[in-house]
């Protein structure tokens, strides 16, 4: 997510071939380094729609079809 | 007199100006830098709206279509809470269930469900300091989605990021009152949408005389 913007595509891949996955791992720390909070939308068995905050990705489930970065949140006035 | 005083003047000014003039120059020179790092980049309405619609896709591609629905008709999301204690550890919902509403670039305003008591504003922002067009702000609806996935994915992460305060600071607890109300007429109406629904499709399958 980035302001003036919205969604932007940053990098995609399949975690299945491991030069996609070593881009993708990159890209990850990437921007976690720069300051960003990692989120993965997910279905629940009962087609429940939740999030999953990641701060590795070894937490990313392996099925995932998207992350989603967005700023750190901050308190706000 | 006059002639003195001048003189007087000029000699003071002679003698600050060794002091002054260089500290004048930095203070010319920091300016102008701080204008050359933040090129003036002007509001365009058109990539704003562009921007919007790109946050609005996004968030119905990932919020429940209830959620979705409420967002769209009322402007805000309901987010249950899921913590026993409440929002945070000030106590005050003795385990009674809680929920949050979520509005754009406002507080999230924690509530009791079934008393509508308003609990606590929670304000947090996600600013972007890279400025991508000059401005902090994520598109509305991105706004909402961050604070969504923040709560839904770890609730005590984002509450205790956020600045706690009293319900009444940002948001009118009146309006945040008739905001609950809207929110239990749109869903009585969804509900009663569903069962007419679902009753026209009994009508539909049932074999015909």
């Amino acid at each position: 997510m980035k302001p003036g913007h919205g969604e932007v595509l940053i990098a995609e891949g399949d975690v299945e071939l491991a030069p996609d996955e070593q881009r993708l791992i990159e890209e990850f720390h990437r921007q976690l380094d720069a300051g960003s909070w990692a989120a993965v939308p997910v279905t629940g068995p009962q087609g429940r729609r939740d999030s999953l905050m990641v701060r590795a990705f070894g937490d990313i489930p392996r099925d995932a079809d998207r992350v989603i970065f967005f700023p750190r949140a901050a308190g706000g006035r | 007199m006059l002639l003195a005083l001048a003189a007087t003047a000029l000699v003071a000014l002679a003698l600050l100006s060794e002091e002054l003039l260089p500290k004048l120059e930095e203070a010319w020179s920091r300016h102008r830098a701080r204008r050359r790092r933040t090129p003036e980049i002007s509001y365009d309405p058109g990539r704003e709206r562009r921007a919007e619609q790109r946050a609005r896709a996004l968030l119905r591609s990932c919020v429940n279509d209830e959620e979705w629905g409420m967002y769209r008709d009322l402007g805000f999301i309901r987010v249950w809470g899921s913590r026993a204690e409440g929002p945070d550890n000030t106590g005050g919902t003795g385990g009674a269930p809680y929920a949050y509403l979520i509005y754009p670039h406002r507080a999230i305003v924690a509530y009791l469900a079934q008393t509508h008591r308003l609990l606590n504003e929670y304000c947090v922002a996600f600013p972007d300091d890279t400025r991508p067009y000059g401005s902090p702000r994520l598109p509305d609806s991105d706004d909402v989605l961050a604070k969504w996935m923040a709560l839904t994915g770890d609730e005590h992460r984002l509450i205790s990021t956020a600045n706690m305060h009293l319900p009444g600071r940002q948001l009118d607890p009146v309006r945040v009152k008739r905001d609950l109300w809207r929110l239990s007429q749109w869903e009585r109406a969804r509900i009663r949408n569903a069962a007419g629904r679902a009753a026209s499709e009994q009508i539909d399958a049932a074999p015909g005389p």
